[in-house]
């Protein structure tokens, strides 16, 4: 029962967020400062996951293809679609509902228990509208980016722990990285990365907003988003490769 | 002017407000005092709108908070200023941007009118040349002065303050009070002031209503308080021997007044 309290709490929320803003110029700016917030402030962690998952998914495939039958072009092509199908869209989306999601629920935590989202509503803004949708509006647009980029990062990554660790020259790698390649992978990932990117953003904006207690409330709801948002997003990965693949 | 009338509010099987009927007057300072649990918070609360009340209503000079549509509503709040307990500014902004926030979101202002504005109100709080610092670097005393200096930049024509006291030294507490009463005289607003502090009572107390158990257990002024005969308002207000001893001298101090007067 109390599940379908807060399921019917969180649609609400979504519902909530389509209003007329007040002064459109302000809700562009809030916007765009959660653009820079979740697509530039994660961008390190980005960056740095997607070199290091290509580069031991290339030695570890490398580990497992022994046989002298399977050319070592495989290598490429196995990074590469690992990386597309499966490792940057859902490794770095559970990264990010690390990273974005604790900071938004806690951010939106902060602003509950401070009566700072009272002060916005008694000057009559729709605080879903002004403080939630902008969020996810962001991570709608910015994470997909990331995964792009971390997909290329990963393959870039991999081919470099390739070369370096002599497993397979760069040129052979890079005929692996060509053949067989299927456009529709990229929509398959896509399709993920936004599916998770509305799970990244929603779930701890849900979990933040309605904080009732203290900061150890805060701490607790930020921690319960991530979880939430982890099973969520595996959950939607099984899902998607059922339906679509 | 605002009305509330029969104004009932429970949560769960607890009630919390039982048939509340308040008329809080332009010009003056609306006192809602009470111990702690009495209703005062959830009644600030329905006024306001952040609480629905069960049954009741609310009337902003014969506009009435909950019979308005969803735009109604919006531009009714913008008429409203509140001073929240902990003052609610802005994390991540200067205290300048803090003021200016309202400003930005509702007016057409150019940026020299808004500069102009958010100066005015911070020298009107005493508050000059603070417009750079972060609420994270100043005192809880000035915190308030902003909280004020927020409230007051769109001109409202009601503000609430949520214990505007609380967490302040006395002489603090005296300041905050002196420019709540002023900015009320001064903008000719309906001021509701939510507390327990009896400085304040005494001090900006033109209209006090006693909550008692969820409903209004007596009204009056400041002056007429310290001579009230109900015994729980008696029994809030001298908690302590230090001001059950003080009503008494005063007391004594005013029958001989009376005494000398009739002499003379």
């Amino acid at each position: 029962m109390k599940f379908f309290t807060k399921f019917g709490q969180y649609l609400l929320m979504l519902k909530g967020m389509f209003s007329r803003p007040e002064n459109p110029k302000m809700y562009w700016k809030e916007f765009m400062h959660q653009c820079v917030e979740i697509g530039i402030g994660s961008l390190p962690i980005v960056v740095i996951i997607s070199l290091f998952l290509g580069a031991v998914t290339t030695v570890q495939t490398a580990y497992q293809l022994v046989s002298p039958l399977v050319p070592a072009s495989t290598i490429g092509q196995i990074v590469r679609d690992s990386m597309i199908l499966e490792l940057s869209p859902t490794v770095v989306s559970i990264v990010l509902a690390g990273v974005v999601g604790s900071k938004i629920a806690s951010e939106l935590g902060n602003m509950r228990i401070s009566e700072q989202i009272d002060a916005l509503e008694i000057m009559g803004i729709n605080t879903k509208t002004y403080l939630v949708l902008p969020k996810i509006m962001g991570a709608l647009l910015m994470i997909p980016c990331l995964i792009t980029l971390s997909a290329f990062l990963g393959i870039w990554g991999g081919r470099t722990a390739a070369d370096m660790s002599n497993i397979v020259a760069s040129d052979i790698f890079d005929i692996g990285l060509r053949s067989n390649f299927s456009p529709k992978n990229v929509w398959f990932a896509l399709t993920k990365a936004y599916t998770f990117a509305f799970i990244v953003s929603s779930i701890p904006a849900y979990f933040g907003y309605f904080v009732s207690g203290g900061s150890l409330e805060i701490g607790r709801s930020s921690t319960t988003s991530v979880v939430v948002s982890c099973i969520l997003i595996l959950v939607a990965d099984y899902a998607l490769a059922a339906l679509l693949l | 002017m605002i009305e509330v009338k029969s104004l009932k509010k429970s949560f769960g099987d607890k009630v919390i407000l039982n048939d509340v009927n308040l008329v809080m007057e332009t010009g003056k300072s609306n006192l809602i005092i009470g111990s702690s649990g009495s209703g005062k918070t959830v009644l600030l609360k329905c006024i306001i709108g952040l609480f629905t009340p069960d049954s009741g209503k609310v009337v902003f000079d014969g506009k009435s908070m909950i019979d308005v549509g969803v735009e109604e509503k919006k531009e009714l709040r913008q008429q409203i200023g509140m001073l929240f307990q902990g003052s609610a500014l802005f994390d991540s902004m200067t205290v300048e941007k803090n003021i200016k926030f309202p400003l930005d979101m509702f007016t057409n202002l150019t940026a020299g009118e808004k500069k102009k504005k958010v100066n005015e109100v911070l020298a009107r709080v005493n508050m000059e040349g603070a417009n750079k610092k972060l609420p994270s670097e100043i005192s809880g005393g000035m915190k308030k002065r902003v909280g004020i200096a927020r409230a007051i930049v769109l001109n409202p024509r009601y503000l609430f303050c949520d214990e505007p006291n609380s967490g302040l030294d006395p002489q603090t507490s005296l300041v905050i009070d002196r420019l709540i009463r002023d900015i009320t005289t001064e903008y000719n607003i309906t001021t509701v002031v939510v507390t327990h502090d009896m400085n304040s009572v005494m001090e900006i107390g033109d209209h006090i209503f006693y909550m008692y158990q969820g409903h209004k257990q007596w009204e009056g002024s400041n002056k007429e308080i310290i001579h009230s005969k109900d015994e729980r308002l008696n029994e809030f207000i001298f908690a302590s021997d230090f001001l059950q001893d003080a009503k008494q001298m005063r007391m004594m101090q005013e029958d001989q007044n009376k005494k000398q007067q009739i002499n003379a």
